[in-house]
């Protein structure tokens, strides 16, 4: 899931003041922002204190079902259309997905109330690590399923590096380097790593991503 | 041809310092340094953007070292840190191009330990693969496996760090950069003889050559920024201990290079020196150890 940590505070505050808004609309999202614990309902009604707070009014909130869904979140803007029509802007608490989501289905200014950080592996409730950086270009059969790019903070293919020090990370010095971790479990399953990997194929991820599942076939659907 | 490629094929013994690029234009102390080390190393290495720090590029600095005469040969090094496999292979033709004909290839500090720790760090390839994309260079085919208007010529050389465990994998990563094209290794400072001369047994079949690296322990100042800040290093207690007891830590220090130096001898195909800034105690250290020096 996509993991979120809330936005300071001031930057929020001086979005509002520049498009002058008074009123504000707070939208969270019911996915990954609630699972987070950055933009569920108490997240949303503890943004709605902070903004009143600041002398803010707040118009209305929801917490729609998944904001970066498209037609989900433009039926929650035709839902709450009455309270809308009230504020100057929106805050979106939920990944930046969400944000342009919303931003997408509303005409008045939408700024988002978290900053998005990473694609996160739920360890156990609450505690989140990042694994995977959607590269496009997979090693993970020839890393015994750790990922260098991830968890090297370096993203070295061909590890360890130099700074290596008793089997432990040179950045993250608490933690087992990822390149010998991938060695020890290769070993434990009787495997080893035949020569250096290739150096990767950064075009695998070209910007933006775009699937289109609809369309026909020979059009060229697919991922990209 | 590399000079220094020669030597160490010829089997002599070589010696290799260290000067740092200026931060900034003034290279006025670098080229001090130079004066110093030259008549008494084969070859210098100049460091690139060393600690994650900026400095004047590796490349300019190493033409200066280049055009300062004496015999003494520049090895030009190059970070997977701060470029990407265009600018990579961009600066090695201009390294080639400029005379330059030793290259060091690391993978370089994280930025988040250096004077710029909101950069972003590059690492578009890691060490073995600059390694593989500089031996293709050097067979004049580019990392496109396109055919280059002239190609280089490079003594390529990784680094090796003996001393760090799991040993295994430090000798799995050593092959692994042979493999790709490493002719010859420099070494982290050296504390502990034994692990290094079981690195040096075990690399032997390949005939690459080793070059020891031998840290002057200024003070115990020095030591504890050692072991406090720089990655893949630790000075152990016993060594750590000698310079702090010390009534006169720098000549502990040189004392302790020259043990090691002599030791290192008979063991390495040379020693890669470095002094932090005492470029004087070198030649104290190398006539200690009875090295010859190459360009006296």
């Amino acid at each position: 899931m996509i993991i979120t940590k809330p936005r300071d505070w001031n930057r929020i505050r001086a979005n509002l003041a520049e498009v002058g808004a008074r009123s504000v609309f707070i939208m969270g999202c019911g996915q990954c922002a609630t699972t987070s614990k950055t933009g569920g309902e108490p997240e949303v009604l503890a943004a709605k204190a902070t903004l009143e707070a600041d002398g803010f009014a707040v118009a209305g909130w929801a917490v729609g079902e998944v904001a970066c869904h498209l037609g989900g979140t433009r039926l929650d803007m035709r839902k709450h259309a009455g309270l809308l029509e009230a504020a100057d802007a929106v805050l979106v608490l939920s990944c930046g997905a969400g944000v342009q989501t919303v931003a997408e289905s509303i005409a008045k200014p939408v700024f988002p109330g978290l900053e998005s950080v990473f694609l996160g592996n739920v360890i156990r409730h609450g505690v989140f690590e990042e694994r995977c950086q959607m590269c496009g270009d997979c090693v993970l059969d020839k890393t015994a399923g750790i990922c260098p790019v991830t968890t090297c903070p370096k993203g070295l293919l061909n590890g360890p590096c130099g700074g290596m020090w008793d089997g432990k990370c040179e950045v993250l010095t608490d933690r087992e380097c990822t390149h010998v971790k991938i060695h020890r479990r290769l070993a434990e399953q009787g495997r080893t790593r035949s020569g250096a990997l290739a150096p990767k194929d950064y075009s695998a991820k070209l910007k933006p991503g775009s699937v289109n599942l609809r369309e026909t076939k020979g059009s060229g659907g697919g991922p990209r | 041809m590399s000079r220094f490629r020669d030597t160490l094929v010829r089997g002599e013994f070589v010696v290799t310092g260290e000067v740092a690029p200026p931060h900034g234009t003034d290279y006025s102390a670098m080229r001090e340094s130079v004066r110093k080390l030259a008549p008494l190393c084969h070859a210098l290495n100049v460091t690139d953007n060393q600690g994650a720090t900026l400095h004047l590029s590796s490349l300019a600095a190493s033409k200066v070292v280049l055009d300062s005469g004496g015999g003494c040969e520049p090895i030009f090094q190059q970070t997977c840190r701060d470029r990407n496999r265009l600018a990579l292979q961009s600066d090695l033709l201009a390294a080639w191009t400029l005379g330059l004909e030793n290259v060091l290839v690391v993978t370089g500090d994280d930025p988040r330990g250096g004077d710029h720790p909101k950069c972003k760090g590059v690492f578009d390839l890691d060490s073995t693969q600059l390694i593989e994309v500089t031996a293709s260079l050097n067979a004049g085919i580019d990392m496109n496996g396109s055919k280059l208007d002239g190609g280089t010529g490079f003594y390529i050389g990784g680094a090796l760090f003996p001393e760090a465990e799991p040993w295994e994998i430090q000798m799995e990563r050593a092959l692994g950069k042979i493999e790709a094209g490493a002719e010859f290794f420099q070494t982290q400072a050296i504390t502990d003889i034994d692990k290094f001369a079981r690195t040096v047994e075990a690399l032997r079949p390949t005939g690459v050559k080793i070059i020891a690296g031998v840290l002057l322990l200024k003070s115990p100042r020095v030591v504890r920024f050692i072991n406090e800040n720089l990655a893949g290093l630790m000075i152990p207690d016993h060594i750590a201990d000698r310079i702090a007891r010390a009534e006169k830590p720098l000549e502990e220090a040189i004392a302790l290079a020259t043990e090691q130096v002599r030791e290192l001898a008979q063991i390495a195909d040379g020693i890669h020196i470095m002094p932090l800034g005492a470029d004087d105690a070198v030649g104290r250290i190398l006539e200690g150890a009875g090295i010859p020096t190459p360009n006296a």
